[in-house]
């Protein structure tokens, strides 16, 4: 099967930054879950802005940046907004901050499918209320009305999850979907995610800071550290994660019922500054 | 080392009652936790026995005495609070040295380039970060730099509002490893609150369960993996941490 997106050698410099934010990276993804993860400042979200075309200011260099047969290098504005939030869309982090306040939470669903179908008002409704329902809203009709603040973290991450998978997208970049939520409702909306993201075959690259979270959701995982890809493994193989920045990541993590010793703490080096030759 | 004892703590803003007479003890020398999720009163309870808020009701006891009867600079000098956010805890426009070196001028503390340097050694940062400006610091520094401004004064009880949730895991670890051999050094009693039970069970002996305003249950650290809960939304908590945990 031809792989949704196909990446190699992109790099990313901000305008006026000395150095780039991103260099050289260069991953393949089907229709399965990439993980992709790395401390604050590695440039995993950078990552998932230029795939969407959201950095119009940075200097985006690549030898092959494919969407399908959308050529995302040269593709034009126009054609970009076609493709965005139809055929790719974003999860962001806080749904207190992303989905729009003065709007009602069915609206916002509703619109994001008329922008990209055409169809009626009544139609767009009947829809959004669906997709409600397949994110586990109990009372789909009665949230549809709900403004952002009335409903709850979790609640509104899944309105946010239904709003982009409605126009059943290829690609869904799910960047922190659940770094802003409690505990109790986190593996819920994963799951959630997870179950849709399966049943309809999309392509899901999930950004993350949490090893452990990115083993359990997702196929292939890439980790990554100040801006380079420093390692690419099967998910199910991150316990033999051989380079020592994904291993300290991985021991630095307190576990519950662990020994109360001190965390093993990353001693940074700076050869992972270089790049390794294995690469996905 | 003091003792926090906190009897019938309740405020409300408006109308909205948002805790309702909590009750819980600390040891001295203890770290306690405090677990519940988001608007369950957990960072007010710490503003309010800190007195950043004073409108609420109820005694807040540290050592043997009463919080609201302890003038400004005793209090400051036996309660100090790190926040949640590094990025937003710390002047943007003033240099370490400023931010470190007021405390200890407001309190009339001598030899203040000692303690400065000392500190900043405390908390494992070189001493010549006291002349940069936040922004010129990582995440992970600015934590370190909040700490020390805490225990610049010397205070018996440091609150930590979630002090590591704004950082990355490798981060997390130094802090926590920070906090933990600082206690040991200074014999802090400590009062956490975390919504991380795997951080909880690292750093605390005992932890309060809240919802919705109030202590649910407070349990030992064993009762996490032991099952000790006995409230039903204490079992859940738990439960779904650990699931989270194993799932992962």
């Amino acid at each position: 099967m031809d792989p949704v997106l196909d990446i190699q050698r992109l790099s990313i410099r901000y305008a006026g930054a000395p150095a780039p934010a991103v260099r050289d990276v260069s991953f393949t993804l089907g229709r399965e879950r990439l993980g992709i993860v790395g401390e604050s400042g590695s440039g995993k979200s950078t990552v998932g802005r230029v795939i969407m075309r959201l950095l119009d200011t940075a200097e985006i260099t690549a030898d092959r940046m494919q969407f399908e047969e959308v050529d995302l290098l040269n593709a034009p504005e126009k054609k970009m907004l076609d493709v965005r939030g139809k055929r790719m869309s974003m999860i962001l982090q806080d749904p207190k901050f992303s989905l729009n306040p003065i709007q009602r939470c069915g609206h916002q669903i509703a619109e994001a499918y008329r922008t990209h179908v055409k169809c009626s008002k009544s139609e767009a409704r009947a829809r959004a209320i669906a997709m409600l329902e397949q994110v586990h809203i109990r009372d789909p009709e009665r949230v549809y009305d709900l403004y952002p603040h009335e409903v709850s973290g979790g609640m509104g991450q899944r309105v946010m999850i239904a709003m982009m998978l409605l126009t059943d997208p290829d690609l869904v970049i799910a960047d922190e979907p659940t770094s802003a939520l409690d505990v109790t409702v986190r593996l819920q909306v994963l799951r959630i995610l997870d179950g849709l993201v399966r049943d309809k075959g999309i392509g899901l690259i999930m950004i993350s800071h949490d090893l452990n979270l990115v083993r359990a959701f997702c196929d292939r995982v890439l980790i990554m550290y100040a801006g380079r890809v420093v390692e690419a493994l099967d998910a199910r193989d991150l316990d033999h994660a051989q380079h020592p920045y994904s291993r300290g990541l991985l021991a630095a993590q307190p576990r519950i019922g662990g020994t109360r010793e001190p965390l093993p703490v990353l001693a940074r080096q700076d050869s992972w500054l270089e790049p390794l030759e294995a690469q996905a | 080392m003091k003792p926090i004892t906190i009897d019938r703590l309740s405020i409300s803003f408006g109308p909205v009652r948002v805790l309702h007479d909590v009750s819980f003890d600390v040891a001295a020398g203890e770290c306690f936790g405090l677990v519940g999720e988001s608007g369950s009163g957990k960072s007010t309870i710490l503003r309010c026995a800190s007195m950043l808020t004073d409108i609420w009701d109820g005694t807040v006891r540290i050592g043997d005495q009463d919080v609201r009867k302890m003038p400004v600079a005793e209090r400051c000098r036996t309660v100090q609070m790190v926040f949640q956010d590094p990025y937003g805890s710390l002047h943007p426009r003033h240099s370490i040295r400023t931010a470190l070196d007021e405390g200890l001028r407001i309190n009339g503390f001598d030899d203040r380039e000692a303690r400065l340097a000392q500190a900043m050694r405390d908390v494992g940062l070189p001493v010549e970060f006291l002349d940069r400006y936040p922004h010129q610091l990582s995440g992970g520094q600015r934590q370190r730099v909040a700490i020390a401004r805490a225990l610049i004064l010397e205070p018996d009880v440091l609150f930590l509002d979630e002090p590591t949730s704004a950082l990355d895991v490798s981060v997390q670890a130094e802090v926590l490893n920070l906090l933990v051999r600082l206690q040991q050094e200074k014999g802090f009693t400590y009062l956490m609150v975390s919504h991380d039970l795997a951080v909880v069970d690292h750093m605390c002996d005992r932890f309060a369960i809240m919802q919705h305003g109030r202590i649910v249950e407070v349990l030992d650290r064993d009762a996490i993996t032991g099952g000790g809960a006995t409230q039903p939304y204490a079992k859940q908590l738990i439960d779904a941490s650990l699931e989270y945990e194993r799932a992962i």
